[in-house]
C-alpha cells in the first residue's frame, strides 16, 4: 500500500476552512508534501479555484445535492472513501458541533486517533504531528501525539489566522463517491436568534456574571462597552439558568481573545477563564477579594460593580471630553 | 418499554485540581472523583423517560479504578442496574479504545433501545466517545440534544447547533448525546440511597469482554499524551485603589486610557 502523505483540510464552515488552510500550508511545507482541501457541497464547484489561491495545492470536489441538508452520513462516507483511497497523513477538521461528530465517527471508521480542539499544531523531528489542547476544563494544557495515521485533529474557529490571497497554481480534482443515506431525518429547523455582532470579533468585551442581579442592570455594562467601542459578554448561568442570553463566554461557549476584557461580578471559575484567558488585558471587578478571576487579571478592583461600573463609565466619559 | 443504557464517566472534579508550583504539573491523583456533569444529565433524562414509559435504566462505566461509589450514586439517582468494566491496564486509554470497550460491554449487556451519553466530559472535553460508540454499533446518533421524546419505535430529539436548532428523528436503537440544558439532575434522597445498595451491580474485567490487555492503555491507544501542564498565566495583578468608588473608578479609567483603550 502507498504510504501516508499530504495534509488535508475540511470544514463545512468556509471561514474555518480558510483558517485551517493557513495552518495546513505550514504543516505541509514542513513535511514537504501537498496540501489539499476537501470541498463537499451542493453546487460548489466554482468555489474550488480560489482555494488554490489561498494556499491549497489540490482541491478534491464532491458536488452532490445530498450534502445540502448538512446531515452527517453523506459527509462521513465521502471523507472515509477519499481518505481510504488517497491516504492523507494529516486531516484537520473544523470543530463546529457537526464537525466534532463527523471527526469522531470518521476516525472510528479509519481506526485512528483524534485530538479535539487543538490550538497549536506542530511537526516534531520524527515528522509526527504534535497537537496541544486544553484539558481538565482549563486547568491544564496537554501536548499529545499519534501512534496511528492519518493523524486527525479538530480546530475551533479563530484559532489560526486566515491566509492571504496569492497567485499560485494547483489542481482541482472532481471525484465521484457513492454517498450513504442519512440515518436520521430532520423534521424541523428552528432559527436561533443571531446577534448582530459576533462576540469573537469584538476588540473590547465587558462581561457580566451572576453579580449582575437583574437583566435591566446589564445596561450599565452596555453603557461602558458602548463608550469603549466594545460589546457585552456573560457567563453561562446568565444564559442557561436565567435565560437572559443565548450564548456565553467559556469552555463550553465562545472563546474570545479581545484586547480588553472587563469581568464584572463574575467569579472566574475555571470553565469561564478557559474562554477568555488569552485576552490581552484583563480587568476584574468583584467584591470578593478571594475571587479566582483576580488570579488572571491585570487590573484588580475589589468593590461593588453597582458602584464601580457606572463611575468608571462616567470617569472615562469626562476624561475623553477634556 | 424502553431499555436505556447510560454511559457514565468517573471524572476528576476539575475544581479541585492543584498545581505543583515548580514543575507546573497538575496534581490530579488526590482530587475527588465524580460522575462527569453532562453524563449526570444523561442519566437524569433516562430516569425521566423510565418514569413516564416504564422500562429499565442501565448504568455503564469503564474505568481504570474502582468506580463503585460513583456508580452507586447512579443507582441512587434511579438506575436499575450498574455495570462496571474495570481494569488497571485501561489507564490512559484514548477515546478510540474507550469506545471499543464500551461497545463490547453494550453487546454483552444485550438488547437496548437507547444509549444516552453526555455531550463531553469535564476532564477531557473531547466529545468523541458518544459518536464513536454509535459508529461501532452501527446505530444512528443525534448529538447536542436539549429535548428528547420517544414515539413508538422512534426517538425525536432537538439539537442545539451553532446556527440553528434542529429537530431530528431516528429509528431506535439509537444513541443520543445530551447537553446540560436538557434537565436539572436530581439529588437522591436518603431512602433512594439505601435502596441503591440492594440493586444489582455487575463487575466485568477486560478478559470477560474479550478485550486483550495489550490493546488498551498507552500501548493500544492511537493518541498519546506527552505532558499536561498548568497554563502559563503571568498577569500583572495591579490592585486599583482609592478612597471611594469614584476615586477607584477614576484611577482605573486613567490606567485604561494610558493603555490606549478609549481614545480621545
Ligand atoms: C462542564 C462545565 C462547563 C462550563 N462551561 C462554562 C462556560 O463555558 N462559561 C461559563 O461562564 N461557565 C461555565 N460553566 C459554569 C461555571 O462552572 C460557573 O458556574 C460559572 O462560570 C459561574 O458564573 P458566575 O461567575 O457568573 O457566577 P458566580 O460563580 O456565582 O460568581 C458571581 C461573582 O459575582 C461576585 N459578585 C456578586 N455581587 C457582586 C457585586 N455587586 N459587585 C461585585 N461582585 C459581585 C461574587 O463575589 C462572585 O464572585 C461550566 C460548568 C461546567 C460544569
Amino acid at each position: 500500500m502507498n504510504e501516508f502523505k499530504s495534509v488535508w483540510v475540511f470544514s463545512e464552515n468556509r471561514d474555518l476552512m480558510l483558517e485551517m488552510l493557513c495552518k495546513g500550508r505550514e504543516l505541509a511545507d514542513k513535511l514537504q508534501t501537498e496540501l489539499a482541501v476537501i470541498l463537499l457541497g451542493c453546487k460548489i464547484k466554482d468555489q474550488a479555484e480560489i482555494l488554490i489561491k489561498y494556499g491549497a495545492d489540490k482541491v478534491y470536489v464532491v458536488d452532490d445535492p445530498k450534502f445540502e441538508k448538512l446531515q452527517t452520513e453523506p459527509y462521513l462516507s465521502a471523507l472515509t472513501n477519499l481518505a481510504t483511497r488517497y491516504r492523507p497523513e494529516i486531516i484537520l477538521i473544523g470543530s463546529t458541533k457537526r464537525g466534532k461528530e463527523l471527526a469522531a465517527r470518521l476516525t472510528t471508521r479509519l481506526e485512528t486517533g483524534l485530538v479535539s480542539d487543538a490550538f497549536k499544531l506542530e511537526i516534531d523531528e520524527n515528522k509526527r504531528l504534535i497537537a496541544t489542547r486544553i484539558v481538565y476544563s482549563g486547568n491544564g494544557v496537554a501536548t499529545e501525539t499519534y501512534q496511528t495515521k492519518p493523524q486527525v485533529a479538530t480546530v475551533q474557529p479563530r484559532t489560526f489566522e486566515k491566509p492571504k490571497l496569492m497567485e499560485r497554481k494547483g489542481q482541482v480534482v472532481e471525484v465521484n463517491v457513492t454517498l450513504e443515506e442519512p440515518k436520521t431525518e430532520v423534521i424541523e429547523i428552528k432559527p436561533v436568534e443571531v446577534k448582530k455582532v459576533r462576540i469573537e470579533d469584538a476588540r473590547i468585551i465587558v462581561s457580566g456574571g451572576r453579580g449582575v442581579e437583574k437583566k435591566e442592570d446589564f445596561k450599565m455594562l452596555e453603557d461602558l462597552a458602548t463608550l469603549l467601542g466594545g460589546y457585552v459578554g456573560n457567563t453561562r448561568p446568565l444564559a442557561e439558568d436565567r435565560k437572559w442570553f443565548s450564548e456565553w463566554v467559556g469552555l463550553s461557549g465562545k472563546k474570545v481573545k479581545p484586547d480588553l476584557y472587563v469581568a464584572c461580578g463574575l467569579s472566574g471559575v475555571i470553565q469561564h477563564i478557559a474562554g477568555m484567558r488569552d485576552s490581552k488585558v484583563i480587568v476584574a471587578i468583584n467584591k470578593d477579594q478571594e475571587a479566582p478571576i483576580f488570579q488572571v487579571a491585570d487590573y484588580i478592583v475589589v468593590d461593588d460593580i453597582y458602584q464601580i461600573v457606572p463611575a468608571l463609565t462616567e470617569a472615562l466619559r469626562k476624561m475623553l471630553k477634556s | 418499554m424502553p431499555r436505556i443504557i447510560v454511559c457514565l464517566k468517573q471524572a476528576v472534579d476539575v475544581n479541585h485540581i492543584k498545581v505543583d508550583p515548580t514543575t507546573r504539573r497538575l496534581i490530579t491523583a488526590d482530587a475527588p472523583k465524580k460522575i462527569s456533569d453532562f453524563d449526570k444529565n444523561a442519566l437524569e433524562e433516562a430516569v425521566r423517560i423510565k418514569e413516564k414509559l416504564q422500562g429499565e435504566v442501565v448504568a455503564l462505566t469503564v474505568s481504570a479504578e474502582d468506580a463503585k461509589t460513583t456508580l452507586r450514586e447512579a443507582l441512587a439517582m434511579g438506575a436499575d442496574k450498574a455495570y462496571l468494566v474495570t481494569d488497571p491496564s485501561f489507564q490512559d486509554s484514548d477515546a478510540l479504545i474507550t469506545s471499543h470497550i464500551l461497545a463490547q460491554a453494550v453487546k454483552k449487556i444485550g438488547s437496548f433501545d437507547l444509549i444516552l451519553c453526555g455531550e463531553a466530559t469535564i476532564d477531557s472535553y473531547s466529545a468523541q466517545v458518544g459518536p464513536r460508540l454509535a459508529e461501532r454499533l452501527g446505530i444512528p446518533v443525534i448529538t447536542y440534544v436539549r429535548k428528547l421524546s420517544l414515539e413508538g419505535n422512534h426517538v425525536i430529539a432537538e439539537r442545539s447547533l451553532e446556527d440553528r436548532f434542529e429537530v431530528a428523528k431516528a429509528r431506535m436503537p439509537a444513541l443520543i448525546t445530551v447537553i446540560k440544558e436538557i434537565n436539572e439532575p436530581r439529588i437522591p434522597s436518603l431512602p433512594d440511597i439505601l435502596k441503591a445498595s440492594k440493586k444489582e451491580f455487575v463487575t466485568w474485567s477486560l478478559d470477560e469482554l474479550g478485550v486483550s490487555k495489550e490493546k488498551v492503555g498507552i500501548t493500544g491507544s492511537s493518541v498519546q499524551i506527552l505532558e499536561v501542564l498548568a497554563p502559563k498565566g503571568e498577569r500583572k495583578q495591579i490592585k486599583i485603589e482609592g478612597e471611594n468608588p469614584h476615586e477607584i473608578a477614576e484611577n482605573l479609567a486613567k490606567a485604561l486610557i494610558q493603555k490606549g483603550f478609549a481614545r480621545r
